[in-house]
């Protein structure tokens, strides 16, 4: 019908676009490798230098596949929770989620050291840290969901994220009171986020609980419609509120946790990029949107990991801040042109 | 008797309403019977606090009865399963949380969606029955504007356009007139009672417009504390019922110009 046709074009732009700065953010880095060896170390052909295969196949690739997953996952989420909780602030982290993630993290890293030094060797390997953050995530995904049985008021569940989110950052400000330098600073350098740290199991595992988060996604794509016109509405038109918003928390929780875990926190996306792509494509038909966000999503931290890993230079900058540098001007940009922010 | 070949669409027997907790049951209106048919437009009329709300969401299946039966299309209300019941039922409620951000087609279109596919996808049907709906209320004009771009008359009517095109035998309004001059309260109500002879659905709003109410409406269900009285605009104006409905000495209703007045 008109309405879904109108914007085939502007999704598969979207979609070269993700598949164009996929391989502009393989082909740069601190390392200068010609065009045709990116190519040939993707396709597995004969390469120059067998460590450029190196650095294609097991640096680049599954960075540029965490930056698409990553991305994608952040900006559905922060859809779902825009749409859930009618709220166009709403993102990932009004559920509390990044901060139960940080305070796992936080708990381990400098906990370990003002608990007393028994378990810090054996605790601060990569995987303890990505199981922290799934626990911290996973407690306040079970106090969310709890609170969300017993709640009737969607606008209740919003609050309770935010106070979970004060709660843990006043518990990581007392941690990092008492901690040394060295594991503050060690937070501090999770907190800045990073793509590039994972090897292939991690990006299978990261990408297994995307794929999971992002079928539940579409399974509600009709029921989020409904909840457009208030739950009361979505209701009278044979919705199941309490399931409907308990797939969604869960599929938000599933995608915003399992990539704070593996990629640390990154502001903004979740955020941002519904926003963004409503003003690209004016549409609120969710069947529309969910593909457009997750393109989207994808598309704008190519971009930031891009702008991170600085082309020829031997610095990577933090990716959480990137995101909020390039994604911040944007929003205000569009929102002082267009005047409207809603939902 | 015309009356006993229609059709009935709700009825209601010794229904109690009211909110039940834990430790007690606040009871706002009891033993009502009402009944309506098809075709038949029908006014709830009360002072502010009387019930209204709670009798309608009790009428749609959103709350629960005290004690009693409410009966949608001969059906207990409590058995009907949540879809079917949303192809039995729609709603034009005030002041909902919705995306101003949609466009008066899309909204329309959301009252499609008991009928459509997992994705919500709108069938040849479906666009006809949003086109007829949308023709229907006269905001054929309005369908690609944006909901922050409307007015609260016209977002009234798109409302209603989305419950017409719900498509059920009974829809029900809560204060749809509110917010509205005097023009558009009278233009909605004409409205309604349109759509009741043209489309033959039976429409139930809660309104403050005793006076149009009067005029337009096949019937009244006037609630007054914990008491409901039923019948046509005549048969209440006959009773003299209306000249209980406010507290004395305020206003009085005059019976000759069947509206009320202030008390000098």
């Amino acid at each position: 019908m008109l309405q879904s046709q109108k914007y085939v074009l502007p999704l598969l732009l979207l979609f070269f676009g993700v598949i164009f700065l996929g391989f502009l953010n393989i082909s740069l880095g601190s390392v200068n490798i010609p065009f045709k060896d990116v190519f040939a170390s993707i396709l597995n052909l004969e390469v120059s230098k067998e460590t450029w295969r190196y650095i294609i196949v097991e640096y680049r690739l599954p960075k540029a596949i965490t930056a698409i997953i990553t991305g994608s996952g952040l900006a559905i989420s922060g859809l779902l929770m825009q749409t859930l909780f009618r709220n166009p602030l709403a993102g990932p982290y009004v559920l509390g989620l990044s901060s139960g993630a940080s305070l796992g993290v936080a708990i381990v890293i400098m906990g370990a050291s003002v608990f007393g030094g028994a378990f810090a060797g054996i605790l601060l390997s990569k995987w303890s840290l990505v199981i922290a953050s799934s626990l911290g995530s996973l407690l306040v995904l079970i106090a969310v969901l709890l609170a969300s049985l017993r709640l009737r008021d969607t606008m209740a569940i919003l609050i309770i994220g935010l106070m979970f989110a004060s709660l843990t950052a006043a518990v990581v400000s007392v941690l990092s009171y008492f901690s040394p330098a060295a594991q503050l600073q060690q937070y501090v350098f999770w907190s800045f986020g990073s793509l590039g740290d994972l090897s292939w199991n991690e990006v299978g595992i990261l990408a297994l609980f995307w794929f999971i988060g992002i079928i539940l996604a579409i399974s509600c794509i009709k029921n989020l419609n409904t909840l457009l016109l208030g739950e009361q509405y979505a209701k009278s038109l044979g919705v199941s509120i309490q399931r409907n918003r308990l797939i969604i928390i869960i599929a938000t929780s599933l995608l915003a946790g399992s990539i704070t875990a593996f990629a640390g926190p990154i502001a903004f996306v979740g955020l941002a990029v519904p926003h963004l792509i409503r003003q690209i494509i004016p549409v609120n038909n969710h069947s529309i949107l969910v593909p457009a966000v997750i393109l989207g999503g994808a598309a704008l931290m190519l971009i930031c990991d891009i702008a991170a890993q600085m082309p020829g230079q031997e610095y990577t900058l933090p990716i959480n801040a990137i995101t909020s540098l390039i994604g911040a001007p944007v929003v205000i940009w569009l929102l002082v042109r267009k005047r409207k922010f809603l939902f | 008797m015309t009356e006993t070949t229609k059709h009935s669409i709700l009825k209601t027997i010794n229904l109690d309403i009211g909110y039940s907790n834990k430790n007690e049951k606040t009871l706002i209106a009891e033993a009502i019977n009402i009944e309506v048919n098809e075709g038949e437009l029908v006014a709830v009329i009360g002072i502010n606090g009387v019930g209204k709300s709670t009798f309608l969401r009790t009428l749609s299946g959103v709350q629960d009865a005290l004690r009693g039966k409410v009966l949608v299309n001969n059906e207990q209300i409590q058995q009907i399963d949540s879809l079917e019941l949303a192809s039995l039922v729609s709603l034009v409620l005030t002041e909902q949380p919705i995306s101003k951000n949609l466009s008066v087609f899309e909204l329309v279109a959301l009252g499609r969606q008991p009928y459509t596919n997992w994705i919500g996808r709108l069938g040849k049907n479906d666009l006809r029955q949003i086109k007829k709906s949308l023709q229907n209320v006269g905001i054929e004009d309005l369908q690609n504007k944006k909901c922050y771009e409307l007015s609260d008359g016209q977002l009234q009517k798109v409302l209603i356009a989305r419950a017409i095109a719900q498509n059920t035998p009974l829809v029900i309004l809560d204060e749809p007139t509110t917010h509205l001059d005097l023009y558009h309260k009278a233009y909605v109500l004409k409205l309604l009672k349109k759509l009741t002879r043209k489309t033959n659905k039976a429409i139930v709003f809660a309104s403050h417009e005793i006076n149009l109410a009067i005029q337009l409406c096949d019937k009244i269900i006037l609630m007054q504390d914990k008491k409901i009285t039923t019948g046509s605009p005549k048969e209440l104006l006959d009773s003299g019922a209306f000249s209980t409905v406010f507290p004395e000495g305020l206003i009085v209703f005059d019976k000759e110009s069947a509206s009320f007045k202030i008390n000098p």
